[in-house]
């Protein structure tokens, strides 16, 4: 049997109301209830993704996992991988399958059944499956206000299990109802009525009722129905009344608290319905975009054992409102702000990147075998450097060190400032030095944080986020962030 | 240690141009302004001069000495030169001064230049490094210093308004003595309100807490000290030179506390013991110390010895640093007022220890100084490069 080892989400500590959006453009006769999830300046899909990875990760040997997935209509380059970069953030293996799935909002669940292929086939025991998006609309559009930015994981496996993948259900469907080519910044769509009619509501209901069919059930049997809505989330109520499907049992899509999260919707449901799930329950997952995917799954035993309980109920609720819908537009560069008056970026050299992949991606420093030092080598706050450590600060020994990783450790602020002058499409930059715990320092970036709360002393973890995208190259590394219980 | 410049050479001219926003004047303008000062100060023609040492930060030369032999038109003269961040001016000197003490040349130029102000932003500027990451936070000097007084404050338990008040006294002292200086970059005096209530630049550094960015050139002419007495009645003698470099310790040990430079310390006290001097609060007679940042000269008190750890805050206050105080600092204004052209300012505070010791420092004039250090600190706290000179009369 196959099926989800283990789960994990990552909602965005930024939101946005969507008042806020509305009132500056009036566009509509009312604003959409509720806020929106809104990714920082410095997160992508790909940063989204790593982040649920980390989460589904939680407490497990990430060495054991086979494959990562990645599955993202907005990921950052067209041509280079993105769970490549993020194999090397996870600390995964190097002999390990790295695929991205793409260009549908039903990519997640594609790549959830080839997953559960490889593993039926015995080509991997575990894959970890990311799902993640960050879709822009139009300034002034209804999806501006109705998308959100998230991300969710899953590890796929087939012992140790907490729900069994029972029964597949999948139909293809060619339809030019919603869209982005080459040449768009934002989703296009046709005439809304006949995108969501016929487009959404006959295919999902179409394949709902056969999947249910093929696995010889009736829907009442569910302890929950987990689908994706269409860009109008009213059909995804409508459609529920529609099949008689009741209240108790229809995943709530979360669309005043998060929004239209894109490929990452349904997985992102599926893991608030696995939250609240009991051994023994069936759910149903569906999932739509040029065709459906419905999976039948039972939850096993194994349910009460989830390490990361409560993660989605808690980075629900774990938020800031962005001060205005300006800031949503600069840190999206829908509207460019004058350039800050600071030194130029030199380029980005990709020969020392890939040489020091390691340190920066994987965060990886040193341990001296012979003092015991744990060390990570930043040269410089100013200067930009990064270099492999070779003699051990304390005792002075060359070379007689093992790899030693910093990701997931925790640390304390040993001081910090806030520096107003430094340019930041979050202003001050917050700057932090860190002493890890079990030793260790290091000087990084503080973000999604309030400045008023950092402190010397304060704790914090890594997050894995996006530097800046200058001259075609998207950079990224680690920062801190304040620990949100 | 096997050696000591002690008594070995002596300066006999030195030069300074203003230091300031010089909108109208080049890098070589400000070479050939500071060196024939020095060169009208030492009695001496250009073509006397056997070797030089040019310090310079930002590139003023294609990296070569031709920052020196191109604006001066020394045809052939062997220049070398140097960089070490801010440290830089002081390191150029005591390269010369190697020179001379090892007798390979009787009289040597060093000077230090930068031209800032070309660059189109306030602050400095990172020069072009090729194959960078581009992985650190993207920092101010200012936000590299603030670090520094944020743990301060938090170690000695200080209050956000009295670590701004104990900061923003030694800013009111380095503008007083400004004043008194046609050549500093500001010469305006302000009070400590002022101080406490300009914009905030990175926290708890507020505006005049920084110290001025500006274009300048200092220079300074050597010679053995057995010749010194042929170019001038009172020559300057070198007491010791010292430069004390990071491993970068402070940034990978958690050892370091970030409430003082480890490597000013140590420079200090090798200085110290190089000069002979048991008691430097007593037998210092006056300091140019490096305030890029207020917070920066606070702790250097402390790793100079001229008060006790977390103590600095006490003399500060009670104006023991002041001109007229036991242990004047910064009698030229300092960074803060003179001005900070990276590559020039070591060179600077030579300048003015030297018109000092000869009684040439007009209403800055200290009452009989001895002893006149400089202190430079190039990188940041963590990772720096120090330097200290000690210079005296004979």
């Amino acid at each position: 049997m196959v099926g989800i080892k283990s789960y994990g989400v990552y909602i965005p500590y930024n939101r946005l109301s969507r008042a806020e959006i509305h009132n500056t453009w009036q566009t509509m006769p009312f604003p959409m209830k509720g806020e929106r999830t809104v990714a920082n300046f410095d997160e992508d899909s790909l940063t989204i993704a790593v982040a649920a990875g980390i989460d589904c990760l939680t407490g497990l040997e990430r060495k054991e996992v086979d494959g990562l997935f990645a599955c993202s209509t907005t990921f950052p380059y067209r041509e280079k991988l993105a769970s490549a970069t993020m194999a090397m953030a996870l600390d995964l293996r190097s002999d390990i399958r790295t695929a991205d799935f793409s260009n549908s909002l039903r990519c997640a669940t594609i790549g959830l059944s080839s997953a559960l292929d490889a593993l039926a086939a015995g080509a991997a025991k575990t894959v970890l499956l990311t799902s993640s998006d960050c879709r822009l609309g139009a300034p002034g559009s209804e999806f501006e206000q109705s998308v959100g930015d998230g991300g969710a994981a899953f590890l796929l496996a087939k012992e140790d299990l907490i729900a069994e993948v029972e029964d597949r259900y999948t139909i293809t469907d060619e339809f030019c109802g919603m869209w982005r080519s080459h040449e768009d910044t934002f989703i296009r769509m046709w005439e809304d009525r006949m995108v969501h009619d016929e487009g959404y509501s006959r295919i999902m209901e179409e394949a709902i009722i056969r999947a249910v069919k093929k696995a010889a059930r009736s829907l009442d049997s569910f302890a929950k129905i987990v689908y994706d809505p269409p860009a109008d989330n009213r059909r995804h109520a409508m459609l529920a009344r529609k099949l008689g499907i009741s209240k108790e049992q229809l995943q709530e899509p979360f669309f005043e608290q998060i929004g239209h999260t894109g490929t990452a919707m349904a997985s992102m449901m599926l893991v608030a319905a696995l939250e609240q799930a009991k051994a023994g329950d069936r759910l149903l997952f569906a999932s739509y975009g040029n065709g459906v995917d419905v999976f039948i799954l039972k939850v096993t035993n194994g349910i009460a054992k989830v390490r990361n309980n409560g993660t989605f109920a808690r980075q629900l609720n774990t938020k800031r409102m962005i001060y205005n819908y300006p800031t949503y537009l600069r840190w999206r560069n829908i509207v460019s702000m004058e350039k800050s008056r600071r030194p130029d970026l030199p380029p980005t050299s990709l020969s020392n990147l890939r040489r020091n992949a390691k340190i920066l991606l994987s965060l990886y420093g040193v341990k001296c075998k012979k003092c015991g030092t744990p060390q990570y080598s930043q040269a410089g706050l100013i200067s930009s450097y990064v270099m492999p450590q070779r003699v051990c600060v304390e005792c002075g020994t060359k070379d007689q060190f093992d790899d030693y990783p910093f990701y997931d450790k925790k640390g304390t602020v040993c001081t910090y400032t806030q520096d107003k002058l430094a340019a930041s499409l979050d202003p001050p930059l917050t700057v932090t030095i860190i002493d890890f715990e079990g030793g260790g320092r290091a000087a990084f970036e503080m973000t999604d944080r309030d400045p008023a709360e950092v402190k010397v002393g304060m704790p914090v973890e890594l997050t894995f986020r996006k530097l800046f995208f200058d001259r075609g190259i998207h950079n990224y590394y680690w920062k801190t962030k304040p620990i949100r219980s | 240690m096997s050696g000591s410049i002690k008594d070995r050479v002596a300066i006999v001219g030195m030069g300074c141009t203003r230091f300031g926003e010089l909108w109208n004047k080049s890098a070589s303008d400000l070479v050939v302004e500071a060196a024939y000062e020095a060169f009208e100060d030492a009695g001496v023609e250009p073509k006397d001069i056997q070797a030089g040492w040019v310090g310079a930060s930002y590139d003023v030369s294609a990296k070569t000495g031709m920052g020196l032999t191109a604006p001066l038109r020394l045809q052939g003269v062997p220049v070398t030169r140097v960089e070490n961040a801010c440290a830089t001016g002081i390191d150029a000197f005591r390269n010369a001064c190697y020179a001379v003490a090892a007798g390979i040349y009787d009289l040597v130029l060093a000077l230090g230049v930068e031209k800032i102000k070309d660059m189109g932003f306030s602050g400095l500027g990172v020069g072009y490094y090729p194959g960078v990451s581009n992985t650190q936070p993207m920092l101010t000097a200012p936000g590299a210093f603030a670090i520094l007084a944020t743990r301060y404050f938090e170690k000695y338990g200080l209050s956000y308004e009295e670590g701004k008040r104990a900061i923003g006294a030694i800013s009111v002292k380095s503008h007083a003595n400004g004043s008194l200086n046609p050549k500093a970059h500001f010469q305006n005096k302000i009070t400590l309100e002022q101080v406490i209530n300009a914009p905030i630049i990175a926290e708890p550094l507020g505006l005049y807490d920084c110290c001025g960015v500006s274009d300048g050139a200092a220079a300074a002419i050597i010679t053995r000290a057995d010749m010194a007495r042929n170019f001038r009645s009172d020559p300057v003698y070198v007491k010791a030179l010292q430069i004390c470099v990071s491993a970068d310790y402070g940034r990978i040990s958690t050892k370091y506390d970030y409430t003082h430079i480890p490597e000013t310390y140590l420079a200090g006290q090798r200085a110290y013991e190089e000069a002979g001097i048991k008691n430097p609060r007593e037998e210092i007679s006056m300091a140019e110390v490096h305030d890029c940042f207020s917070i920066t000269e606070l702790v250097t008190m402390e790793d100079l010895q001229f008060s006790p750890r977390g103590r600095a805050r006490e003399d500060i206050e009670s104006g023991f640093f002041n001109l007229d105080g036991g242990l004047p600092v910064q009698p030229d204004g300092g960074l803060k007022c003179f001005g900070h052209p990276v590559g020039a300012s070591g060179i600077r505070m030579l300048y003015e220890m030297y018109l000092q010791l000869q009684g040439r420092a007009g209403k800055r004039q200290i009452k009989n100084p001895r002893l006149g250090l400089t202190h430079s600190l190039g990188g940041q706290p963590g990772g720096c490069t120090i330097s200290v000179c000690i210079v005296g009369l004979k």
